[in-house]
C-alpha cells in the first residue's frame, strides 16, 4: 500500500499514503505563499509595536504611537464643534424672526433643520414634512393644528403635543357618542354637516347644523376655521388628519365624533439642544406653510 | 419505489437519511431567506403579524441555512467520509447515528417554533434557549462519539486530511457551544423558565459572542466545508491532491489563527483598542492559511481541467472553491480598522457572508450532494448531468446578482452615512440611505431567487435519480467524459 509513486502529469511523487483511492502529492509548499504568509506576520508584529496590542497582567502594551480611539473620537468631535461653533452661537443667540431675516443665518439653519429633521422627525412626518396620510399631519402646507408661527412651532417641537412634559399642549375632545352626550342619529347629522362645510358649501339650516352650533363650534368656530391655542383642527377645508384612502370622509367625521383618536408627539427639550430646535423650528417654518 | 442500493459495508442508511434532510433544509432556508430580502424591499410583506416579522424570521434564516442546511451536510458527508477513509463502519452502528439524526432534526423544528414565537437568546448565530442549547449538545456529543469511535477503529494507518478539519471543527464548535451559552434560567430570579440570563453582561457578552460567532464561520462553515472539499475534489478529479506539505501547514495555521479573529466583528466599539488590534493582526494574517485550502483544491485539478467544461458536478466544486478564495481576502481586508470604518454595519457585511455562505458553502455542498446521491442509491450517475448544469448556472447568476448589488449598496450606504456638507452638517439622514438602496433590494432579492430556483431544479434532479429514471440526454463528448 504505502509505494510512493511517480505522478505522470505534474512530476510530483506521491507520499505513499492512500485513502478511498486518493492519494497525496508530495509538493512543496508554494514559494509566494510562504512569503506572502511572513509578510503578514511581519505586517502584525510591527503593528504590535506601534499600537495598543497586548494584555498584561494589570493593563496592556499601549504602543509607541500612544494611540487610543477614544481618545480619537474626542478630538474629531471637538472638531467637528468647533466648525460649527461661529454660526451655532449666533444661531443661539438670535431671535427667530431675525434668523429668518439674515440671509446666511438663514441658509445655515436651514441646512442643520434639514439634517436634524431627517434624523429625528421624518420617521414619522415623512422627509421634506409630506406625513402620512391617516396618521401624522403634513408639515409642508399651511394647515396647522397647534398653529403655524414660529413660536408655536418651536414650542410644539420642545414640550410634543400629549407627551409626558409637564409642559406638553393637551385638550382632549369629548366622546360624544361613546359618553352618551349625542345620539346616533345627530352623529349622522353633524358628519353631513361637517363634511358640507369642508366642501366650502355649508348646508345652512340642516339638522347637523344646530348639534354642530351647539356642540362643536365652541373648539372648532362657527365657520369650522379651527382653533390653534386648542388643537381644534380646522374642519373648513378636505384636509383631513385622520382619514385613510379606504374610509369616507363622512364615516371618518362620525368615528371621530363617536370615540376620538389623539395625535401625539413626543417633547424633544430633553433630547436636542436648544440650537437644533431652533433650527427645526425655522426649518419646519420654511417647508412651505409657516404663518 | 424500490431504492436499489449498492451493498456496502459501511452503514449508508443514516447517509442517506442525512442528505435527503439537507437538501430539505436547504430548500427551506433558502426560502426564508429569500422572503425576509423581499420583506426589506417591501415591507408590507411582514404582514402585521408579529411571527411573520422580519426580526422573528431573519434568524429562521440564518438558523435553517447554516444549522439545519450546512448542519446536515457535514453530517451526511463526514459520516460517509469517515467511513471511506477509515475503512470502517460508523461506530456505533447505524443505531447511535439514527439517534442523532433525530435528536438533530427535532432540535431544529423545536428552535424554529421558539423563534417564531418570540423566544431568543439575543446572540446572533446563538439564538436557542438554555434548554435547547442543552439538547444540542446531547446531540453533539453523540455525534462526537460516533465520528471519534470510527476514527479510532480505522484500518488505515493515518487519519485521512478531511478527517482533520471535521475533527477540529466537532471539537471546536462543542467547546464555542458551551462557552457561549453558560446562560441562568431566569426561573431562579423570578423570571420563566423559557428565558434565561447569560452569564457575561456588557462588552465581555459581545467579546463571547463574536468569538463564537467568527469561529461559527470559521469551523463550522471554513474547517467543517474544507473537509468536504479536501473528499470531494480529489474524489471528483480522479487526481492526487496537490500537496501533503500544504495541507498540514494550512491547517495548523488556520486552526490557531481563526480562534482570535472575533473582535474584528467589535471594531470602533466599547471593546478595548488591544483587543480590536489582536483580532485585526490575526484576521490579515489568517489570509494565507486559508488561501492554503484554495491552492490545495484548485491545484488538485492539475491534468483533470478539462472536467470543468465537461463535468458540472467538478463546475460546483471548484467554483465553491474560487469564491472561497475570493471570500477569504475580502474577509481580512474588511477586518482592517480603516475598510471596517466604512463597509461595518452595512451591507457589505452580508454581502461578503453570502459570497461566502452562498458560493463556497452552498456550492461545494451541491457538489457533494450531486456526487453521493448516485453512490448512495445505487445509480451510475445523477438522473441529469445537463439539470446539473442548468441548476449551476442559474445560481451562479443570482449570486452574482446578490453580491454586486449589496457591494453597491453597502458601500453606498457607508459614503452616505459619513458624508458632510460643506457647513459641517450630515448631509444624509438615514432614510435617505433607506430610499436610495431600495433597488439594490430588489436585484438582491431577485438574485436570491434564481438561487432558490436552482435549488428546485437539484430537488427534482435528486427526485428523478433515486426513482431511477435516467434522463434521454445525448451523449455529448460533454456528458460522456464526465464519468
Amino acid at each position: 500500500m504505502a509505494t510512493i509513486e511517480k505522478d505522470s502529469v505534474t512530476g510530483q511523487s506521491t507520499t505513499g499514503h492512500e485513502w478511498d483511492g486518493i492519494k497525496e502529492l508530495n509538493t512543496p509548499l508554494p514559494k509566494w505563499w510562504v512569503y506572502v504568509f511572513w509578510a503578514t506576520v511581519v505586517w502584525a508584529i510591527g503593528y504590535w509595536i506601534a499600537m495598543p496590542a497586548w494584555p498584561t497582567v494589570n493593563g496592556y502594551t499601549k504602543g509607541v504611537l500612544g494611540y487610543s480611539s477614544r481618545a480619537d473620537l474626542d478630538n474629531e468631535l471637538a472638531l467637528q464643534k468647533a466648525g460649527r461653533a461661529a454660526w451655532l452661537s449666533k444661531i443661539e443667540a438670535a431671535e427667530l424672526d431675525a434668523i429668518e431675516k439674515d440671509k446666511d443665518l438663514l441658509r445655515y439653519a436651514m441646512a442643520g433643520g434639514k439634517i436634524a429633521f431627517g434624523e429625528n422627525c421624518g420617521a414619522c412626518h415623512g422627509t421634506g414634512g409630506v406625513g402620512v396620510a391617516g396618521a401624522y399631519p403634513t408639515l409642508a402646507d399651511d394647515e396647522w393644528i397647534w398653529g403655524g408661527t414660529l413660536a408655536d412651532i418651536e414650542q410644539t417641537i420642545k414640550f410634543g403635543i400629549r407627551s409626558t412634559h409637564a409642559e406638553t399642549r393637551v385638550s382632549e375632545m369629548p366622546k360624544f357618542g361613546a359618553d352618551g352626550l349625542l345620539k346616533p342619529e345627530q352623529i349622522a347629522a353633524v358628519s353631513d354637516y361637517v363634511v358640507s362645510m369642508a366642501s366650502r358649501a355649508p348646508a345652512k339650516g340642516s339638522p347637523g347644523e344646530a348639534v354642530y352650533v351647539e356642540n362643536c363650534a365652541v373648539c372648532h368656530g362657527e365657520d369650522g376655521s379651527g382653533q390653534a391655542a386648542l388643537g381644534a383642527p380646522a374642519l373648513n377645508n378636505q384636509i383631513w388628519l385622520f382619514k385613510t384612502a379606504k374610509a369616507s370622509a363622512k364615516d371618518m367625521v362620525a368615528a371621530q365624533v363617536n370615540a376620538p383618536k389623539h395625535g401625539s408627539m413626543p417633547a424633544w427639550a430633553d433630547r436636542l439642544d436648544p440650537t437644533t430646535i431652533k433650527m427645526l423650528a425655522v426649518y419646519v417654518h420654511n417647508l412651505g406653510g409657516g404663518k | 419505489m424500490s431504492i436499489n442500493t449498492e451493498a456496502t459495508p459501511y452503514c449508508d442508511d443514516v447517509i442517506r437519511k442525512f442528505t435527503i434532510a439537507a437538501i430539505f433544509w436547504g430548500v427551506v432556508g433558502f426560502l426564508a431567506g429569500d422572503f425576509i430580502a423581499f420583506q426589506l424591499a417591501f415591507p408590507v410583506l411582514n404582514l402585521d403579524l408579529e411571527w411573520t416579522t422580519f426580526g422573528r424570521l431573519r434568524p429562521l434564516h440564518t438558523s435553517a441555512v447554516i444549522f439545519a442546511f450546512g448542519g446536515n451536510v457535514l453530517f451526511c458527508t463526514s459520516l460517509y467520509i469517515v467511513q471511506r477513509t477509515s475503512r470502517a463502519s460508523l461506530f456505533g452502528g447505524e443505531g447511535l447515528a439514527t439517534a442523532t439524526f433525530w435528536g438533530f432534526q427535532s432540535f431544529i423544528v423545536v428552535a424554529a417554533l421558539t423563534y417564531v414565537l418570540g423566544f431568543s437568546q439575543g446572540q446572533e448565530y446563538a439564538e436557542p434557549e438554555w434548554w435547547l442549547d442543552l439538547w444540542l449538545t446531547v446531540v453533539w456529543v453523540m455525534y462526537l462519539i460516533v465520528f471519534a469511535g470510527t476514527i479510532m477503529k480505522r484500518k488505515e494507518p493515518h487519519i485521512y486530511v478531511a478527517n482533520w478539519f471535521f475533527f477540529a471543527m466537532i471539537l471546536t464548535v462543542a467547546m464555542l457551544h458551551l462557552g457561549n451559552n453558560i446562560a441562568v434560567p431566569a426561573a431562579f430570579f423570578g423570571g420563566s423558565w423559557m428565558k434565561s440570563y447569560n452569564i457575561f453582561g456588557g462588552v465581555q457578552n459581545a467579546m463571547t459572542q463574536w468569538w463564537y460567532g467568527h469561529n461559527a464561520v470559521g469551523f463550522f462553515l471554513t474547517a467543517g466545508f474544507l473537509g468536504i472539499m479536501y473528499y470531494f475534489v480529489p474524489k471528483r478529479a480522479e487526481r492526487p491532491v496537490y500537496s501533503y506539505r500544504l495541507s498540514i501547514v494550512h491547517f495548523w495555521a488556520l486552526i490557531f489563527l481563526y480562534i482570535w479573529a472575533g473582535p474584528h466583528h467589535l471594531h470602533y466599539t466599547a471593546l478595548p483598542d488591544w483587543a480590536q488590534t489582536l483580532g485585526m493582526t490575526f484576521s490579515v494574517m489568517l489570509w494565507m492559511p486559508s488561501w492554503g485550502g484554495m491552492i490545495n483544491g484548485l491545484m488538485t485539478l492539475s491534468g483533470a481541467w478539462d472536467k470543468l467544461r465537461t463535468d458540472p458536478v467538478m463546475r460546483f466544486l471548484v467554483s465553491s472553491v474560487a469564491f472561497y478564495g475570493m471570500s477569504t481576502f475580502e474577509g481580512p481586508m474588511m477586518s482592517i480598522k480603516a475598510v471596517n470604518s466604512l463597509s461595518h454595519y452595512t451591507d457589505w457585511g452580508i454581502g461578503h457572508v453570502h459570497s461566502g455562505a452562498l458560493g463556497w458553502v452552498a456550492f461545494v455542498s451541491f457538489g457533494a450532494i450531486y456526487y453521493l446521491i448516485p453512490k448512495l442509491y445505487g445509480r451510475k450517475e445523477m438522473y441529469s448531468l445537463k439539470l446539473v448544469g442548468t441548476h449551476f448556472w442559474i445560481a451562479t447568476i443570482g449570486i452574482v446578482l446578490y453580491i454586486t448589488a449589496m457591494w453597491i449598496s453597502g458601500i453606498m450606504q457607508g459614503l452616505m452615512w459619513r458624508a458632510y456638507d460643506n457647513l459641517g452638517f450630515l448631509q444624509y439622514s438615514f432614510i435617505e440611505t433607506v430610499e436610495a438602496m431600495k433597488p439594490y433590494y430588489v436585484i438582491r432579492a431577485i438574485g436570491g431567487l434564481l438561487f432558490v430556483a436552482g435549488s428546485l431544479v437539484m430537488v427534482y434532479n435528486v427526485f428523478k435519480t433515486i426513482k431511477g429514471d435516467v434522463a434521454d440526454e445525448a451523449l455529448s463528448p460533454a456528458a460522456s467524459g464526465a464519468r
